[in-house]
C-alpha cells in the first residue's frame, strides 16, 4: 500500500490504545503516534477526529478517523490482509473471538475502574467481579496457547493491555491477579515475549503512579 | 447437511428482532423459541452461560450471543444479500455507529421514556444529540446502507416502531420531522420494508407492556 499515512491519537496508559499499537505492530506498519494528553485538556484535533466520543484510541488512515479500539483493530485486519491474521477465518470462531472482545469491553474495565477508584464494600464487589470476570476468560482460554489457539490473535489482542493495570488493581484492591488466575498470568507472559506486545504495554508502575496522579486530582484517596 | 438454525428469543426484544429481519431479508428458515425471561429454559442457560440473555443464535447446534456479533456471524455465514459493505471504512463505519446505538443512542432514548418532569427535560438534552449524530448519518442516503439496507438499519431499527409506541405511551414527541426530517423519512421507507412489515411486535401489547413500565417507575418515585 504505496502511499499510506497512518497516525494513531493515542494515550500512553490507555488499554485501549495498546490494543491498536499491538495490531499495527503484528502487521509491520509504520504510523505517526501522537500522544493526547487526557489528565488536563483534550485537543481540538482530537475533538474533530472523534466528535462523538472525544475518546482515544484514533486510528486514522489517510485521513478517515476509525474510533473504538476493536472496530480499529478489525479494520487494520481487513485492510492489512496479507501478513499476520488477526481474527480467525471460520464465521463461528470470528463470532466467539467478538463475544469475548465485547465482554471484556462491557465488564473488565469497569470493575477494574472500580477497584482503584471506591473503597470498602463497592471496591470488594469490584474485585470479585473482575476475578470472576477473568476466571471465564481463563476458561475460555483452556489449554490453548493463545485465545486465537496455535496464533496469537484478536481476542489475546483485546485483553492482554489490562495486565498493564494489574499492579494497579492489585495494590490498590491488595489482592494478587496471578493467585486466583495463574493460567492467565501465564498466558500473559507468553504474550509478553513478542514484541508487538512487550514494546506496546505500558509499564505497570508508570501507570500506577499515573493513578496516583489521578486519584489526588478527583479527591478520590 | 441440513442446516438448522433456531432463534431464542422473546416476543418483545428489539435486539432480538435485529435477528429475524437479518434472517428473514437473507431468506434463511429458521424456527422461533419464544422465551419467558422470569422463567428461563435450561436451553437458554446452557446456551448462553455468560449472559444469560436474548437474542441467541444456535446453528447447528452452536450458539451465537450478542445481537451485533450474531448479526456479523449470520452475514460471514450467508454471504448472498450482503447487509455489510465491502469497503473496510465503510464497514469500521457501520459498526461504529451501530456500537453507537446500543450503547448511547438506545439508552438515552429510554431514560426520556421512563422519566418525568425535570428528570425528562434533563434527558432530552443527550438524547436530542445523539438524535442529531445518526439524523446526519443518513445525508445523501435512502438507508443506513445506501441504495439498500444494510446492517446499520438493522442495529437502528429499533427506532421504526419502538419510539411510535413510547411516543404514544408518554404523549411526547421526540423525533420531530422538521428536527429530524431525514431520521423521518428513513422510519417511513424502513418499517415498509415487506420483511420488516411483517416481522413487528403486536403495537397494542406493546403498548401496555411500555405504559406499564413507565408506571411502575413513576411509581418509585
Amino acid at each position: 500500500m504505496g502511499g499510506s499515512e497512518v497516525i494513531l491519537l493515542d494515550f500512553w496508559a490507555s488499554m485501549f490504545g495498546m490494543r491498536v499499537r499491538i495490531a499495527l505492530a503484528e502487521k509491520g506498519i509504520e504510523y505517526e503516534f501522537k500522544e493526547e494528553d487526557l489528565v488536563d485538556n483534550r485537543s481540538p484535533f482530537l475533538l474533530k477526529m472523534n466528535p462523538v466520543h472525544k475518546k482515544i484510541p484514533v486510528l486514522i488512515h489517510n485521513g478517515n478517523p476509525v474510533c473504538e479500539s476493536l472496530i480499529a483493530v478489525q479494520y487494520i485486519d481487513e485492510v492489512w490482509k496479507g501478513k499476520a491474521p488477526l481474527l480467525p477465518s471460520d464465521p463461528y470462531q470470528r463470532a466467539q473471538a467478538r463475544f469475548w472482545g465485547d465482554f471484556i469491553d462491557k465488564k473488565v474495565y469497569d470493575h477494574g475502574a472500580k477497584i482503584w477508584k471506591t473503597k470498602g464494600a463497592e471496591q470488594e464487589e469490584s474485585k470479585k467481579g473482575l476475578i470472576e470476570c477473568l476466571k471465564l476468560l481463563e476458561g475460555e482460554l483452556g489449554d490453548k496457547p493463545y485465545f486465537g489457539g496455535e496464533s496469537f490473535g484478536y481476542l489475546d489482542i483485546a485483553l492482554v493491555p489490562f495486565y498493564s493495570w494489574f499492579y494497579t488493581y492489585e495494590t490498590f484492591g491488595k489482592f494478587s491477579i496471578e493467585a486466583e488466575c495463574p493460567t492467565l498470568i501465564g498466558w500473559v507472559k507468553r504474550c509478553m515475549d513478542k514484541e508487538s506486545v512487550s514494546k506496546s504495554l505500558a509499564d505497570p508502575h508508570k501507570v500506577h503512579d499515573l493513578v496516583l496522579i489521578l486519584k489526588k486530582k478527583h479527591g478520590l484517596e | 447437511m441440513a442446516e438448522e438454525v433456531k432463534l431464542i428469543r422473546t416476543w418483545s426484544s428489539p435486539f432480538a428482532l435485529r435477528i429475524v429481519w437479518a434472517l428473514k431479508l437473507k431468506g434463511i428458515e429458521f424456527e422461533t423459541v419464544l422465551e419467558d425471561l422470569a422463567s428461563k429454559s435450561p436451553l437458554l442457560l446452557q446456551s448462553n452461560p455468560v449472559h444469560k440473555k436474548v437474542p441467541v443464535l444456535v446453528h447447528n447446534g452452536k450458539p451465537v450471543s450478542e445481537s451485533l456479533v450474531i448479526l456479523e456471524y449470520i452475514e460471514e455465514t450467508w454471504k448472498e444479500k450482503p447487509l455489510l459493505p465491502e469497503d473496510p471504512y465503510e464497514k469500521a463505519s457501520s459498526r461504529f455507529w451501530a456500537k453507537f446505538s446500543d450503547e448511547k443512542l438506545l439508552p438515552s432514548v429510554w431514560t426520556v421514556f421512563i422519566s418525568q418532569g425535570n428528570k425528562q427535560e434533563e434527558a432530552l438534552v443527550p438524547a436530542l444529540e445523539n438524535l442529531q449524530f445518526i439524523e446526519e448519518q443518513l445525508e445523501g442516503k435512502k438507508f443506513f446502507g445506501g441504495e439498500k439496507i444494510g446492517l446499520l438499519d438493522l442495529a437502528i431499527g429499533w427506532m421504526a416502531d419502538m419510539v411510535s409506541v413510547l411516543e404514544e405511551v408518554t404523549g411526547l414527541k421526540l423525533i420531530q420531522e422538521d428536527k429530524f426530517p431525514l431520521l423521518s423519512a428513513w422510519i417511513e421507507i424502513f418499517a415498509d420494508v415487506p420483511e420488516i412489515k411483517e416481522s413487528g411486535a403486536p403495537r397494542e401489547k406493546l403498548i401496555s407492556k411500555f405504559q406499564a413500565i413507565r408506571d411502575a417507575y413513576a411509581a418509585t418515585k
